[in-house]
């Protein structure tokens, strides 16, 4: 018995399919079969599922789920895949790990194939705070100037990198720039004057005699050097010429000094392993050589 | 072919009830496995909730929609592991409710973006990320700075946690806001309170920068930081 007997449908002419028999004023509805290639789909499909289901890791059993024939396991997958990453840089990676950084930096060739990667982690990681080219911004060093808080060395920079600054980690550089009007240090006239002071070094411009010399040599030497030199190894800046970490105009100075600054570079050890940050620190030490145009001040 | 569903067609009844197997089966198979969760999720013994100052940040990084753009799951891929870190465990984020994986990706993933960059550069990028990273899209959020943190309803957040399995004692449902406060006010009164209820593991700075207000940027910034930091599980070599 076929369907169009069944049910009384008839076939329609045009395309040979049944009708579902209901008439409306005239218009009739086809039965359009369900296609083929869908139902066949469909079923491999199923079949899949269930070939995958013996295959891998798939129902929960309480606290288990069944492991699958082929014991596969994601996370084993991940970290296998990560070792083979690690694997592949090992041959220019693994003299990072050891240091002795200066004679590394010497050896074109290991940097010809190390400085790409170092772009790339500085990238990821310290670019968003000292410019994709290091050249830094309103509180945060630039990295291609002359000037270094804790030294421009590869080994020191690697230690800066490791601890960080006034960060949480237990060995981490400390370097605070006291508030000097905002915690009542300095009175407000004080300010005023070593403010201009600041802006008129270098020593032999500035005006030795006056009030604001007097503040600076009382508060400002001990971090900063007697000529506002800096590169004592305090983290306290220079002084001179034309470089501003938090900016070098009247207003900024003041605010700088009436406020004080801590700036926090955070510590990578942990985040990033030995051979990285050594390979970071090449790379910023190297980038003042890298990076002429930002030479200009 | 089969004439079963043309015959179950006729019969309304029978149409319902085969619609409620075939439904039953997906949401059952959904469903089922939470029924197990306390036991499946190992929470480590080290794992803290989030502070009530961090708890308000992300209640407002919710209400901004960060995570619309921003994923806060490392998943277990060699390339994201060797980008961002471990890879996220479900432990590490047992006490979130609702927890804020996501799938989408326009920023980069935070789940260990905690004590990655300071708290400086959080509050110059919140207020204008052009600022410090020059090529960002990513919208501004200047009013955070400008809007005082609203503390009044920290109390009544921990306590529906806190019935959600989150281990707020009574005594830490009671100090939320004051606790809140201490943990922007490192020279303030109540540190010693809130070290001894969140040990001293936990960061207490005035995040935003101004210890003497308390804003929504201290709130956010405070809840970044915590990003991936609320055990060291992921850390520990298995």
């Amino acid at each position: 018995m076929t369907a169009d007997q069944r049910h009384g449908a008839e076939i329609d002419p045009a395309t040979g399919y049944e009708t579902t028999g209901h008439d409306w004023n005239g218009i009739r509805e086809l039965n359009t079969p369900f296609p083929r290639i869908v139902i066949w789909a469909l079923a491999l499909t199923f079949l899949y599922s269930m070939i995958a289901w013996i295959l891998l890791p798939a129902w929960p059993i309480g606290r288990d789920f069944t492991r699958g024939v082929l014991g596969l396991d994601q996370r084993q997958i991940a970290m296998q895949g990560y070792a083979a990453l690690e694997r592949g840089r090992d041959d220019w990676m693994a003299p990072f790990a050891a240091g002795n950084l200066d004679a590394l930096a010497a050896d074109p060739a290991l940097m010809a194939r190390a400085m790409p990667a170092a772009q790339r982690l500085f990238a990821d990681n310290c670019a968003a705070c000292h410019g994709t080219h290091g050249t830094g911004g309103p509180g945060f060093p630039d990295l291609t100037d002359a000037n270094w808080l804790w030294g421009g060395s590869p080994d020191t920079i690697a230690e800066t990198l490791r601890v960080g600054i006034n960060s949480g980690h237990p060995d981490t550089r400390v370097s605070q720039m006291p508030a000097f009007g905002r915690d009542g240090m300095l009175s407000r006239e004080a300010v005023q004057a070593v403010t201009d002071y600041v802006l008129a070094l270098p020593g032999s411009a500035a005006d030795a005699q006056s009030a604001g010399a007097q503040v600076f040599a009382e508060n400002c030497v001990a971090c900063h050097g007697e000529n506002g030199n800096g590169g004592l190894g305090t983290g306290a800046p220079s002084l001179v010429g034309a470089r501003w970490i938090y900016g070098g105009d009247r207003a900024k100075v003041l605010a700088t000094i009436h406020g004080g600054r801590q700036g926090v570079m955070p510590s990578w050890a942990g985040r990033l392993s030995a051979a990285e940050i050594n390979l970071l620190a090449v790379y910023v030490a190297r980038l003042g050589a890298n990076n002429q145009h930002a030479e200009a001040p | 072919m089969l004439r079963l569903h043309y015959n179950l067609e006729r019969i309304s009844m029978g149409l319902v009830a085969g619609i409620i197997v075939a439904a039953s089966i997906g949401g059952l198979v959904e469903i089922a496995p939470l029924f197990t969760i306390d036991e499946t999720v190992e929470v480590p013994a080290d794992l803290r909730p989030h502070t009530p100052l961090e708890l308000a940040g992300r209640e407002i990084y919710i209400r901004e929609g960060c995570y619309a753009c921003h994923s806060q799951m490392i998943r277990s891929l060699a390339d994201e592991i060797d980008r961002y870190g471990h890879y996220s465990l479900a432990s590490e984020s047992a006490y979130d409710h609702p927890m804020l994986w996501g799938s989408k990706r326009t920023g980069p993933d935070l789940a260990r973006v905690g004590e990655k960059y300071s708290d400086v550069w959080h509050a110059a990028h919140l207020v204008n990320p052009r600022a410090v990273v020059p090529a960002s899209i990513m919208p501004a959020y200047p009013w955070l700075a400008a809007t005082p943190l609203d503390i009044s309803t920290l109390s009544a957040q921990l306590a529906t946690l806190a019935r959600l399995g989150v281990p707020y004692s009574p005594e830490r449902i009671a100090n939320a806001a004051a606790d809140a406060l201490a943990q922007a006010r490192p020279d303030g009164a109540g540190g010693a309170g809130f070290v001894a209820r969140y040990g001293d593991r936990v960061a207490v700075r005035p995040f935003g920068g101004d210890p003497a207000r308390l804003t929504e940027m201290d709130a956010v910034i405070a809840y970044l930081q915590s990003l991936g930091r609320l055990t060291t599980a992921p850390y520990v070599p298995q």
